[in-house]
């Protein structure tokens, strides 16, 4: 119990931030891709297309942090102040996008709405680019003593965060704009295939750059990677990189509406799972791990049981808000 | 107390303030939705469409804000107050866990079908998914109260050698004793905050035409709620105080201003605590009346500050005067309640302006009201964060003043923005009549004209100088 409680958890704490990051990512996406979509009528179906899921989306982010507090409570208790600024950013960021989507359709003169235009799309890009700060610093190793966090303002802050920084909001990009290849037709979803095409490349290149950099950060890593019975599990992860990446190119170049979504989402999909393998079984690296940060067995046990029972009743009424908005979103159609 | 912590005090209950209005106002309005689109479907009378479509976009705007400070929420107890949430994640964090599982993705599941989704589920289905909405904010409300009052009145726990709470009954946990009673309190709160904004919305419009259905009704349904929840709040208040009287004397002692135990204590309704010098100053007290209401006794004896270590007393000041701010206001809430009553007798609701002016002028008297309570609450736990057993300079992250204080002006700086703009937004809304025959809210286009006001009635958006901007 004991043993198996934790591992049961961090699966499960797991899958929270990797829904976040599929749903999210593309509805963030979509904020950021207001950087080049410039047209009063193209913003308000990108922002139609998300509006009624991006709540939602969100809301895995609040499991992911919630699930933290209760189940491993040292691990919470020592990324939050280590990770410091990049947190308060990304909330604060989060703030502005999220007020945006029901402000922008309020404002009644155009320049206040180009103001909401603005918060949208930076409040998208900061929260992505402090995620990624947050993701590689985690993976660099935060310095923590007796529960607590340890070191100094800007520990974090390297080349490596700054990459992963650029690598989410590029990444998140790429979700949005495959995203409005789905949701979207005519000459929208034509410039988010051009958009989908150069952000593809950048993000397979860095996907590349990050992989090749993190088993350099902790001996760990390289062992995990390079080393047997590790290569065993990590060997198929870059090689169904590649063939997500032929699915990806293949589904542009056939003006296929949803497979260049589902592979850039694969893409995500492996990505995390080469962290998993990285980090397992730390949860806050070089020092916690999983059963260290654990809170006692009563307590995972005890929202263990609602989680079973909930996450697949989230999943199925998810699932429906999603086919109750299916299909194309046109110009002026459904909201404001 | 230090400089840092001191600046995380404050910026908690600088985002914990902003917030908590927000899900007063969603677990109200959601509340006061279902109820308008149930009648809907129920009567078929279209002012109860129009009026539920009219308050539609402005919980659209009110519950976007109180997601995004809720996620602010989620994540400051690990920010600012890491040592508290290392100690007793294991007990509230399932608490808050619990809250996202059965209430956030619930509210967030039904909501884009409740806002945009008339026209593509139909009446029976939108009922529906605005009925779960109305239940998943109440859920909500007891997952985190439930938690909210373990800080208060701790009960099933256990204390490891580190210092952690580790859960040992969770019944008692969730049920723990000042539980229930807030939790009742806070959603009548929630409700009269609501019914008071409605029915000031209804008098502004009464008093612009006094024959719009919509304003009536508005106004009728929140007078309603005034003369008969008002009064059963007043009740769940006392119930609260006997029961902090039980568990945590302090808070009463500092909320009284009561310095020295005595019995046949008085009721001071005007006084100015000091802690230096403990006692309460230029007092102008009821004798025996404060013995009367918490013990129901001509001689009964309160426990006051001075039988409590110095180092356990709460800031009386804060604590004294926010009370007696909520209860002034509570009473008001009764008063406009039962005059409204008399006059509903008399049918003279809707034709006297006094009582129309009266009701505008209590639009935010709930929300003033719910925040005084908290305020009553959180700082008469202090010097605690869990009552009793970790106090709050025990409980800080290790994050420098500089740290705190920066963020705070950050968050400041973006909180005036955002939801001062988010106020405006909802004044503008609320300044317009509500539209008569205003299918959906996904409008965009003028709508005709509207029977009683004469003006074509537009989206908003497309007014341009309507409302004389």
């Amino acid at each position: 119990m004991a043993y198996w409680l934790p591992v049961a958890w961090a699966g499960l704490i797991a899958v929270a931030v990797l829904a976040y990051v599929l749903l999210d990512g593309f509805d963030l996406g979509v904020g950021i891709l207001f950087a080049v979509e410039h047209h009063p009528d193209d913003r308000d179906v990108m922002v139609n297309t998300v509006a009624p899921v991006w709540d939602g989306n969100e809301t895995w982010l609040v499991l992911g942090g919630g699930g933290l507090f209760a189940v491993f409570p040292m691990a919470y208790a020592v990324i939050m102040p280590a990770f410091y600024p990049a947190i308060i950013g990304m909330l604060l960021a989060l703030v502005f996008r999220g007020v945006a989507f029901e402000f922008r359709f309020r404002a009644r003169r155009p320049l206040s709405r180009a103001w909401w235009d603005r918060a949208f799309m930076g409040g998208s890009t900061v929260a992505a680019f402090c995620q990624g700060l947050t993701l590689g610093g985690l993976l660099q190793g935060v310095h923590a003593v007796d529960g607590q966090y340890a070191g100094g303002w800007f520990d974090w802050l390297t080349g490596f965060t700054l990459l992963c920084g650029i690598a989410v909001v590029l990444g998140y990009a790429l979700l949005g704009s495959t995203w409005l290849i789905w949701r979207t037709e005519g000459r929208l979803q034509h410039s988010a295939r051009r958009h989908a095409h150069v952000l593809g490349m950048a993000v397979l290149g860095l996907i590349v750059i990050v992989s090749l950099w993190t088993p350099m950060l902790n001996p760990r890593f390289e062992h995990r990677w390079f080393g047997f019975p590790g290569i065993v599990l990590t060997s198929p992860v870059p090689i169904l990189v590649a063939l997500a990446a032929w699915g990806f190119w293949r589904g542009l170049a056939g003006r296929r509406d949803l497979a260049p979504f589902l592979c850039a989402e694969a893409w995500f999909v492996l990505c995390y799972a080469g962290l998993g393998i990285s980090l397992w079984p730390l949860i806050v690296p070089p020092g916690i791990t999983i059963w260290q940060a654990a809170a006692p067995p009563s307590s995972q046990l005890f929202l263990l049981v609602g989680a079973v029972v909930l996450i697949p009743v989230i999943l199925i009424y998810t699932g429906f808000a999603y086919w109750v908005f299916r299909g194309k979103v046109k110009v002026g159609a459904h909201y404001h | 107390m230090t400089t840092a912590i001191l600046l995380a005090r404050a910026q908690f209950a600088f985002t914990i303030g902003f917030h908590i209005v927000l899900p007063a106002f969603s677990i109200g309005l959601a509340s006061y939705l279902a109820v308008l689109e149930a009648l809907w479907l129920t009567t078929g009378r279209g002012v109860y469409l129009d009026l539920f479509n009219y308050w539609l976009r402005v919980f659209a705007v009110v519950f976007a804000m109180g997601v995004v400070s809720g996620v602010v929420m989620a994540y400051e107890f690990g920010t600012n107050w890491s040592v508290f949430a290392e100690k007793t994640g294991p007990v509230i964090g399932p608490l808050m866990g619990y809250e996202v599982l059965t209430a956030f993705f619930l509210e967030a599941g039904f909501l884009g079908v409740m806002l945009f989704g008339m026209k593509r589920v139909g009446p029976g289905l939108h009922m529906f998914a605005t009925a779960v909405v109305a239940f998943g904010t109440l859920i909500s409300a007891f997952w985190i109260l439930s938690a909210n009052s373990w800080m208060q009145t701790p009960a099933g726990y256990a204390i490891s050698p580190h210092g952690r709470f580790i859960p040992v009954d969770w019944w008692a946990i969730v049920f723990n004793p000042s539980f229930p009673y807030r939790l009742v309190h806070m959603v009548l709160a929630s409700y009269l905050s609501v019914a008071f904004l409605v029915g000031a919305v209804g008098a502004w419009h009464l008093l612009r035409d006094r024959q719009s259905q919509a304003a009536r009704v508005m106004f009728s349904m929140a007078m309603w709620m005034a003369a008969i929840v008002a009064p059963l709040q007043v009740i769940a208040g006392d119930q609260q105080g006997l029961n902090t009287l039980r568990y945590q004397p302090a808070k009463v002692a500092a909320m009284e201003g009561d310095f020295t135990t005595r019995p046949g204590t008085s009721l001071k309704l005007f006084g100015l605590p000091n802690l230096a010098a403990g006692r309460t100053e230029d007092q102008i007290a009821i004798p025996h009346l404060g013995a009367l209401i918490l013990t129901h006794s001509w001689d009964g004896t309160v426990r006051g500050l001075d039988s409590f270590p110095r180092r356990d007393w709460p800031p009386a000041p804060w604590v004294f005067w926010s009370f007696r701010l909520m209860v002034a206001l509570g009473f008001a809430m009764v008063g406009l309640g039962w005059w409204s009553l008399w006059l509903r007798f008399r049918r003279r609701l809707y034709a006297t302006p006094l009582l129309l002016r009266a009701a505008l002028a209590m639009a935010p008297a709930g929300f003033i009201a719910v925040l005084c309570g908290w305020v009553t609450t959180e700082v008469g736990r202090q010097p605690f964060t869990v009552y009793g057993l970790l106090r709050t300079t025990q409980s800080a992250s290790p994050i420098g003043a500089p740290g705190v204080a920066a963020s705070f002006a950050a968050i400041a700086v973006v909180y005036f923005i955002v939801f001062g703009v988010g106020f405006r937004y909802i004044l503008r809304l609320l300044r317009q009549p509500p539209a008569v025959g205003q299918h959906g809210p996904e409008s965009g286009v003028p709508v005709r004209s509207a029977g009683l006001t004469p003006a074509p009635a537009l989206e908003p958006d497309a007014a341009p100088s309507a409302a004389g901007e």
